[in-house]
C-alpha cells in the first residue's frame, strides 16, 4: 500500500494525541498525582494539538474534504464513521475533565475514567479501518489494534510525564513490534489468495500461469495506491529503527535518567521517530490482492 | 446506507467467456467512451498525450500466459471490471453512504455527490474495480451502465452494457444471473462459469467462463520430412555427378 504522508501522520499523531488525553484522563484513577495550572494547560493542550494535527492530516487523504461532515452517517456499517464518532466524542468528554484539572478543581475519578476509555477506544476504531480490511492480509489481524493501542499507551505515557512507568508500555510495545513483523511476513500466503484464485486459471494452466502483458502501458490509481514496492528494500534497517527508537532505547532513557523534562522531552522524540518508521512500514508492507493481477505485490 | 441490503430476487450481471476473448481492448474504449459522457463525473485522463499518461477506467484488460505441463501453451486475454458482490466490502466500509447496493437488481453503485474521496471502498475490494478520479476526486466504477439498461430512449439491443454491445466476439454476456432458466445462468452452468478469488468472500455475481481445453500438437515440427528429400531422376544424377567432382 502507498505510504501517504497524510496517512502516517494521522494515525502517529493523533494515536499519541488521544493516547495523551486518554491517558490524562485515566491517571487520577491509575493514581498518578494529579497535576494541575500551567502544566496541566500544557499537557492536555499538546494532547488535543497532537489528535487535531493529526485529524487535518488526514484531512488531506481525501479528493473532497469539503463534504467530510457526510462521514458521520454510516455508523452502522463503518468503521471509518464510527472513527469519526469516537474522535468527537473523544474530544467533547476531555474537554471538561480538562478544564477542570487546569482551573485545578478536578472532576470525580469517574468522568476522568470515562473520557480516558473513549480516547483509548478511539485509537482502536482508527486501527479497525485497517483491521478489517481481508484484501490487505498483513492488515486483516488482531496483532494491528494491538499495535495501535500499543503507540498510544506508550506515546501517552512517556508525553504525560510517568516516568520509569511509561517503560513497561514502551518494552511491551517492543515486543508486540517484533510479533507482528514475524506474523505479518506469513500472512499473504496464509490468506490463499494467488494469481489462480484470482483469474481462476489455475485448472486450465497447471501451475504454469504469469503475467503476461498489463492492461496499459503506463500506471493507474490502482498500482499508486496498492503496490508499492519503494519502501520494502530497506524494510529490515527500518524494522530495527522502529523497534530500537519507538520502544526500547525510550524505555532504557525512562528508567535510567532521572524523571524530569529532559528524560521525557528525550524519549518522547525518539518515540515519535521510532513510530513514524513503524507506520512507513505499516504501509509499504502491506500487499493488497489486487498487485496478483499485475504480476507484483 | 451502507449497509448491504438482502440478497436481490434479481441478480444483474456480466458472464465473460475466457476462451472466446481475444484481448482487443474494444470493450475497455467502448466502456470509457459511453461513462465519459454519462452517469456522474466524466473518467478523466491525466498527461493524456504526454510521457506519463494515466487515466481512470471502470474496465481492463489483462492478458496472462498459461503453460500447463500436458497441453498446449496458450494467451488467455481477461477482462476485469466490478463484479457486482453480494457481499460486497466495497459498500459497508463506506462511511458516507455513497457507496451502495441496488436492492432491486443488486448492481453496485457510487453516489459521486455524496462521495469524500477517501478511496476506502478501493482498498476494501479485492479485484481492483474501484479507481478514484484525479480530477473529480470520486471513485469511479462500472455501473453496468445503468444508463442504458434502463434507458427506455435506445433501441431494444442497445439496452445492454456498452461493453457486452461492442465485443465483437460476443465474448461479453449481460443478464440475470438470479434466474437460473436465464441465458446467462444456462451458459454458466453449461461451461462451468465460476467466481473470482471465492477465498475473500465477497460472493461476485460475475461469472467467468473457462477456456476450452485444446488438442496438444502431436507434431511439434510438420515440416520436418521435407528438409529429408532424396533426389531422384536427373537431379539426382546431377547431385551425384556433382557430389564426385
Amino acid at each position: 500500500m502507498h505510504p501517504a504522508p497524510s496517512v502516517i501522520l494521522f494515525t502517529v499523531l493523533s494515536g499519541a494525541g488521544f493516547g495523551l488525553l486518554g491517558l490524562l484522563g485515566l491517571g487520577p484513577a491509575l493514581g498518578a498525582a494529579p497535576s494541575g495550572g500551567l502544566a496541566a494547560l500544557l499537557l492536555w493542550g499538546l494532547g488535543y494539538a497532537l489528535a487535531g494535527a493529526g485529524l487535518i492530516a488526514s484531512g488531506f487523504h481525501l479528493g473532497r474534504p469539503e463534504r467530510a461532515l457526510r462521514a458521520f452517517s454510516q455508523w452502522r456499517s463503518s468503521w471509518l464513521s464510527r472513527e469519526a464518532w469516537a474522535t468527537v466524542a473523544a474530544l467533547l468528554a476531555s474537554a471538561p475533565v480538562a478544564l477542570a484539572s487546569i482551573l485545578g478543581r478536578p472532576l470525580p475519578v469517574a468522568a476522568g475514567l470515562v473520557s480516558g476509555l473513549i480516547c483509548l477506544a478511539t485509537v482502536l476504531v482508527t486501527a479497525m479501518i485497517y483491521a478489517q480490511l481481508k484484501t490487505v492480509p498483513r492488515w486483516h489481524h488482531w496483532t494491528v489494534p494491538a499495535l495501535f493501542a500499543g503507540f498510544a499507551l506508550t506515546g501517552g505515557a512517556i508525553l504525560a510525564g510517568f516516568g520509569p512507568f511509561a517503560a513497561l508500555p514502551a518494552l511491551a510495545l517492543g515486543a508486540l513490534m517484533i510479533l507482528a513483523f514475524r506474523i505479518g511476513d506469513g500472512r499473504f500466503a496464509a490468506a490463499g489468495s494467488t494469481l489462480a484464485t484470482a483469474t481462476g486459471l489455475g485448472p486450465a494452466a497447471g501451475g504454469g500461469l504469469r503475467s503476461f502483458a498489463p492492461p496499459h502501458t503506463g500506471s493507474n490509481y490502482l498500482m499508486r495506491e496498492m503496490i508499492h514496492v519503494v519502501g520494502r528494500r530497506h524494510a529490515r534497517r527500518l524494522r530495527r529503527i522502529a523497534v530500537l527508537a519507538g520502544a526500547v532505547l525510550p524505555a532504557l532513557i525512562l528508567a535510567a535518567l532521572p524523571a524530569g523534562i529532559l528524560a521525557t522531552a528525550l524519549a518522547a522524540i525518539l518515540h515519535l521517530a521510532g513510530a513514524l518508521a513503524q507506520r512507513w512500514l505499516f504501509f509499504a508492507e502491506a500487499e493488497h490482492v489486487v498487485g496478483l493481477y499485475y504480476g507484483a505485490r | 446506507m451502507t449497509s448491504l441490503p438482502p440478497p436481490p430476487a434479481k441478480k444483474l450481471g456480466l458472464v465473460i467467456d475466457l476462451d472466446t476473448c481475444v484481448g482487443c481492448q474494444a470493450c475497455v474504449t467502448a466502456c470509457k467512451g459511453w461513462n465519459d459522457q454519462g452517469h456522474g463525473a466524466p473518467l478523466s485522463d491525466q498527461d493524456a498525450r504526454g510521457a506519463d499518461p494515466s487515466g481512470t477506467f471502470l474496465n481492463r484488460v489483462h492478458s496472462y500466459e498459461v503453460t500447463p505441463p500436458d497441453a498446449a501453451a496458450r494467451i488467455v486475454h481477461f477482462p476485469r471490471s466490478c463484479l457486482h458482490c453480494d457481499n460486497a466490502p466495497c459498500v459497508t466500509v463506506c462511511p458516507t453512504g455513497a457507496s451502495y447496493k441496488r436492492a432491486a437488481d443488486g448492481i453496485v453503485l457510487v453516489n459521486e455527490d455524496a462521495c469524500i474521496g477517501c478511496g476506502l471502498c478501493a482498498w476494501a475490494c479485492p479485484y481492483g474495480a474501484r479507481e478514484l478520479d484525479a480530477a473529480a476526486g470520486v471513485m469511479k466504477k462500472c455501473t453496468l451502465c445503468v444508463d442504458r439498461i434502463d434507458n427506455a430512449t435506445l433501441a431494444e439491443q442497445d439496452r445492454v452494457p456498452a461493453c457486452v454491445r461492442t465485443c465483437p466476439t460476443g465474448a461479453r454476456h449481460f443478464g440475470d444471473l438470479a434466474d437460473p432458466e436465464s441465458a446467462v445462468s444456462r451458459l454458466v452452468a453449461e461451461r462451468g462459469g465460476y467466481e473470482l478469488m471465492p477465498e475473500q468472500g465477497t460472493r461476485p455475481t460475475n461469472r467467468y467462463l473457462p477456456p476450452r481445453p485444446r488438442d496438444r500438437i502431436d507434431d511439434e515440427a510438420p515440416l520436418a520430412p521435407l528438409l529429408d528429400i532424396r533426389p531422384a531422376g536427373l537431379a539426382g544424377w546431377l547431385d551425384r555427378v556433382l557430389g564426385r567432382l
